[in-house]
């Protein structure tokens, strides 16, 4: 087998092995447990009320009013709040509580946003990032602030 | 201001005065912010093909039309700026730890005290999850240790729902040997690694 056909196959492997721990459409990845003023969730082209206590999926958007903001806790305890007027969105999470190996991919789109990354970036610092529309943060510690100008 | 009439040296000029000012709005910014036990930490910022490693508390970058620029940031104005983010940041997990007997899913007698703490933090938050980690030492196959820690997890479990916390908001998982908070040689009993982790969130 040549070199970048194995390495092809290694990485088909490592796909279909984070593909099968990615929760199936529906599966709760993390919940609110701040929320102030407006803030709405945006599932399947649905808006919904976020609450405290709501349950969050894959591919979720979370956005604030202006008199809004919002604190959320994901399944391997990474923390992510979001202040006034942001939108955040859920783009990619998978994750395998036994190993801790997954894969938490996020945009902030726009507005300010705090992450606490939790248990899949300590895992592998790799396998989590925060997007922005023009940069891309890779997770090296634990804390940081995140902010997208309108 | 005849000298920036060509389309070119306009742009010239806003991106001159956006560096000068550091004013402009950025359509990506990150500051890292100190880990709370003080251990080093970092954050990247990447744009394009260039990334700005930031390992300083405070330090900071952001995305400009000319690329990614780093800056130093402040406490003051991060909380100027960050403050509702932050203010609604969720409490941490709060972590208990219970110790069973060798080979069993048994809790240890001073395990059973634990409880009542464990108890009053799930009524304490406003909308509780609690996730219970199940730990083993490291005598015995992967295979076997995965299962004894689900064991062990799910019997703490039951007893929690039987204390009255609601089975939806409970979770129960195994990394059996993976975690051990005794490294220990392959197969040495370690009752310290003999355990369940109670997060609660």
């Amino acid at each position: 087998m040549s070199r970048s056909l194995m390495r092809d196959v290694l990485g088909a492997v490592v796909l279909a092995a984070l593909c099968a721990a990615t929760p199936a459409n529906g599966t709760e990845i993390g919940q609110i447990k701040v929320a102030k003023g407006e803030v709405t969730l945006e599932r399947e082209g649905q808006t919904l009320p976020g609450r405290v206590g709501t349950r969050l999926q894959a591919s979720d958007k979370v956005k604030t009013g202006a008199d809004g903001s919002v604190g959320i806790t994901m399944d391997d305890d990474s923390l992510l709040s979001a202040g006034p007027n942001s939108v955040l969105s859920l783009d990619r999470y998978a994750f395998d509580p036994t190993t801790n190996q997954g894969r938490f991919d996020s945009t902030l789109n726009k507005g300010t946003l705090a992450v606490i990354s939790g248990r899949i970036a300590k895992q592998a610092p790799d396998a989590m990032t925060v997007r922005t529309p023009a940069a891309v943060l890779g997770v090296r510690g634990t804390e940081f602030v995140v902010s997208v100008d309108d | 201001m005849t000298e920036f009439t060509h389309p070119t040296s306009r742009v010239v000029a806003v991106v001159l005065m956006c560096i000068v000012l550091g004013a402009c709005a950025s359509k990506g910014t990150v500051v890292l912010l100190p880990e709370k036990d003080g251990r080093p930490t970092a954050v990247t910022l990447k744009q394009g093909d260039q990334e700005i490693v930031l390992d300083q508390p405070y330090a900071a970058a952001k995305a400009t039309l000319i690329g990614p620029r780093a800056f130093s940031s402040s406490p003051q104005e991060v909380e100027s700026k960050f403050g509702s983010a932050l203010a609604a940041q969720p409490s941490r997990p709060s972590v208990f730890t219970l110790y069973f007997v060798e080979g069993k899913d048994e809790f240890t007698a001073e395990s059973q005290l634990i409880v009542d703490t464990i108890l009053s933090e799930v009524a304490r938050r406003p909308v509780p999850d609690v996730l219970v980690v199940g730990h083993t030492d490291a005598v015995g196959s992967d295979q076997f240790n995965d299962a004894l820690g689900l064991q062990r997890a799910e019997a703490v479990r039951a007893a929690l729902i039987r204390l009255g916390v609601p089975a939806g908001d409970i979770q129960a998982i195994s990394r059996g040997k993976r975690a051990l908070a005794v490294p220990t040689a392959a197969g040495v009993a370690e009752p310290r690694n003999r355990r369940v982790e109670i997060l609660v969130r």
